[in-house]
C-alpha cells in the first residue's frame, strides 16, 4: 500500500487576471521507504507539489492521502499539527535559527510533543549523532560549515521520527564533495532508518542517489525512472 | 513552559536594541512613578480632607484676620458641632523660610476636628500643660532629628513678640503621625494662647476657622448660614468645604494634574512609538525563520503567542524595573524638602503602572504578532 497517493491534483495560482496552473491532474504514488527525485526545469511545479506533500499549500483540486491521512481537506491548525508529527523538511539553505545552538534548533520540532526535558535530550542526541554531529552539539551556526548546517538541518528533520522527509535541493548551496557527504547521509537515513524522501533537486548527479527519478514539465510527470 | 528559551534567545539577536529599548521603557516608569507621587502630593490635601470640616476664612484673602469673636457667633449656627480656631505663622527656622509651616490652634478642639493626627495620651497631657508646648509631624521630626524636650527656635516675620527681637521659642511635647499614608506629617502646631499672650500685634484677631458640622449633606446649606451671618460687617467671610479649600490651594501652582497627565501621555506615546517599531522590525527581519517555525508545525496561534510572549517580556522587565526603581526613589521622600508633604506612589497608581506595563507589551507586540499568525510559510520561505 502506498505511503502517498495523490489523485487529480491541480494547483492554480492567479496572476492578476491570470491564472496559472502549475500542478495538471496530478496522479503519484510514493511506496514507503522509497527516496524518491523530483527534477524538471523552474516552473515545472516539483516545489509545489513538494509544499504541498508538506501540507504547506492546499490543492486547488484533487486529493492527498498521505499515511492514510487526507491532508487536502484539513483546517491551517490541522495541517500544522500533522506536520509536526509526519514531516521533517531539509531546506536548500538549511534555515537554522542563528541565535539556537545546534543542538537548541534540532529540539524545536520536538517543543511541539509533550515528551519531557530528558526525553528531548536523548532524542537530539541520538539525532545529532546519527548526521554525525555529536561533538557539535553545543556550536551556533555560525560557527559550523555548510556541510555541518546541513546535517544538523537533517538532525531536525529526522529527531521526530517523521513519517516523510521532504527535501528542496538539499545540496544547492554546497560544494561537490560536502554535497555527497549530505546524499551519503540522506541515502544511509533512506536504506537503514527506511525513511520515506522525496528531495527536489536540479543536479542530476544528486538524483542519480534516489531509488526513483521524476522528470516534470508544465506540471506533468513527463517522465520517470528508476536509477 | 518550554517555549520560553525559544522567547529568550530572541534577546540575544540584537543586544543593544534590546537592552536600550528595555532602558527607554525603564526611564518611562521610574517617570511615571516620579510624576504620579508628584500629582498625588497635590491631591493629598483634597484626598484626605473631611467631609465634615468647613473653613472659614476672610473673604477678601487668606492672608486677612477674622475677628477672635466669630468663633462663639459660628458655634451657634445650627448643624455645627465644634468651632476652633488657627493662625498662620510663618516663621523661619535655621534661615529655611521654607522648613515647614507653623500653625497656632487649639490643641484640644483641633484634635477633635482633625483626629487622623495621632498623639499619645501622655503628648496631649503634655501639650494642654504647656503653654509653649509645640507638636511636629513625624516628618519634620526626623528630617531636622526633633524629639520630645527640645526647644525650637523660630525667628518670626510678622508676629513680632511683645519681649522685642523676633525669636520664639517652642517645646516640643509631641511629635504626631499621620492615621493615612497621605496625612501631612510636616506641620508644627502650637497653641494659639501662647501667640495671642506674647505677639505685639493682632490681639483679638485670628487667621481662619476650622468647623466640624454634624451632617455632610448639610454643608452647603451651614456654609450659606455662616457667611450670611457676616455678610456686610468690616470682615466678611468665605466658608468652603475642606475639600475645596484644598483644591483651590492646590491649583494656585496651577492644574497640576493636567500637566502631569499630559507629560505622561507624551512619554508613553513616545514609548509605545519605539517599542513597537522594535518589535515589527525584530518580526520584519526574522520572516524565514518564522516560516520556518510553521513548516516545522507551529500552529497560528502558537505564532501570535510567542510574538506577543516577547513583546510582554521587554514591556514586564523595562516596566518592573522602572516602577520599582521610580518607586524607590519616591520612598527617599519629599524633592522639594517640605513643599510636597504627601510625596508618595498610592497602591492605586502602583497598580496602574503594572496595567500600563501589561497593555504596552500587548500594544506593542499585537500587530507583529498577528503577522506571525497570518504568515504563510511557502511565501516566507521563498523570501529567506
Amino acid at each position: 500500500m502506498s505511503l502517498v497517493t495523490m489523485r487529480g491534483v491541480s494547483k492554480l495560482f492567479h496572476r492578476g487576471s491570470e491564472d496559472i496552473r502549475v500542478l495538471d491532474a496530478l496522479d503519484l504514488d510514493i511506496q514507503p521507504g522509497e527516496f524518491l527525485a523530483l527534477m524538471g526545469p523552474s516552473g515545472s511545479g516539483k516545489s509545489t507539489l513538494l509544499n504541498l506533500l508538506a501540507g504547506l499549500d492546499q490543492p486547488t483540486s484533487g486529493q492527498i492521502a498521505i499515511g492514510g491521512d487526507r491532508i487536502e481537506a484539513m483546517s491551517r491548525r490541522q495541517l500544522a499539527n500533522w506536520r509536526a508529527r509526519h514531516v521533517g523538511f531539509v531546506f536548500q539553505f538549511y534555515n537554522l535559527l542563528p541565535v539556537l545552538s545546534a543542538e537548541r534548533n534540532v529540539e524545536l520540532p520536538l517543543l511541539l510533543t509533550n515528551l519531557s526535558k530528558a526525553e528531548r535530550r536523548d532524542h537530539v542526541a541520538t539525532a545529532l549523532k546519527i548526521v554525525g554531529l555529536a561533538h557539535r552539539a553545543k556550536h551556533t551556526p555560525r560557527t559550523l560549515s555548510g556541510g555541518e548546517q546541513q546535517r544538523v538541518g537533517i538532525a531536525r528533520a529526522i529527531v521526530t521520527d517523521p513519517t516523510l522527509i521532504l527535501a528542496d535541493e538539499p545540496t544547492g548551496d554546497l560544494d561537490r564533495k560536502t554535497g555527497d557527504g549530505i546524499l551519503d547521509l540522506m541515502q544511509a537515513l533512506n536504506r537503514d532508518q527506511k525513511k520515506t524522501i522525496v528531495m527536489v533537486t536540479h543536479d542530476p548527479h544528486a538524483a542519480a542517489r534516489a531509488s526513483r527519478i521524476l522528470y516534470m514539465v508544465d506540471g506533468h510527470v513527463s517522465n520517470e525512472m528508476a536509477a | 513552559m518550554k517555549l520560553i528559551p525559544l522567547i529568550l534567545s530572541n534577546f540575544k539577536r540584537h543586544k543593544l536594541r534590546t537592552i536600550l529599548t528595555i532602558l527607554s521603557i525603564i526611564v518611562a516608569f521610574i517617570l511615571f512613578a516620579y510624576l504620579s507621587a508628584i500629582r498625588n502630593a497635590f491631591r493629598a490635601g483634597i484626598t484626605v480632607a473631611g467631609a465634615d470640616r468647613l473653613i472659614t476664612r476672610n473673604r477678601v484673602t487668606l492672608i486677612q484676620p477674622l475677628p477672635k469673636a466669630y468663633e462663639s457667633q459660628i458655634e451657634q449656627i445650627p448643624g455645627v458641632s465644634i468651632v476652633t480656631k488657627a493662625s498662620w505663622f510663618g516663621g523661619i527656622y535655621q534661615d529655611k523660610p521654607q522648613a515647614f509651616p507653623q500653625i497656632a490652634v487649639d490643641p484640644d478642639e483641633f484634635l477633635q476636628v482633625y483626629p487622623e493626627f495621632i498623639l499619645t495620651a501622655d503628648e496631649k497631657k503634655a501639650w494642654d500643660a504647656t503653654k509653649t508646648g509645640c507638636i511636629v509631624g513625624k516628618k519634620v521630626a526626623e528630617k531636622y532629628g526633633f524629639k520630645v524636650g527640645d526647644k525650637i527656635p523660630i525667628k518670626a516675620t510678622f508676629n513680632t513678640p511683645k519681649s522685642g527681637g523676633s525669636l520664639w521659642t517652642f517645646d516640643v511635647v509631641g511629635i504626631y503621625h499621620g492615621a493615612k499614608p497621605e496625612t501631612d506629617e510636616t506641620t508644627m502646631y502650637f497653641r494659639h494662647d501662647y501667640l495671642e499672650e506674647n505677639r505685639l500685634r493682632g490681639e483679638g484677631l485670628t487667621g481662619w476657622y476650622y468647623l466640624k458640622i454634624a451632617d455632610p449633606k448639610k454643608a452647603e446649606e451651614i456654609v450659606r448660614r455662616v457667611d450670611e451671618r457676616f455678610a456686610n460687617s468690616p470682615y466678611e467671610t468665605k466658608t468652603e468645604t475642606e475639600k475645596a479649600f484644598m483644591r483651590g490651594f492646590a491649583e494656585q501652582a496651577g492644574n497640576i494634574g493636567a500637566i502631569v497627565v499630559f507629560i505622561l501621555t507624551a512619554v508613553f506615546f513616545t514609548i509605545l512609538v519605539v517599542a513597537a517599531n522594535t518589535m515589527a522590525q525584530a518580526v520584519r527581519e526574522r520572516i524565514g525563520e518564522l516560516g520556518v517555525l510553521k513548516a516545522i508545525g507551529f500552529t497560528d496561534g502558537q505564532m501570535l503567542g510567542l510574538i506577543l510572549a516577547e513583546s510582554l517580556l521587554i514591556a514586564l522587565i523595562g516596566g518592573a524595573v522602572g516602577l520599582a526603581l521610580g518607586a524607590s526613589f519616591v520612598k527617599k521622600g519629599d524633592p522639594t524638602g517640605g513643599g510636597l508633604p504627601a510625596f508618595l506612589l498610592p497602591t492605586t497608581d502602583f497598580l496602574m503602572g503594572v496595567a500600563f506595563v501589561i497593555l504596552l507589551g500587548i500594544i506593542t507586540g499585537l500587530w507583529p504578532a498577528l503577522q506571525a499568525m497570518r504568515l504563510n510559510a511557502v511565501d516566507a520561505l521563498r523570501r529567506e
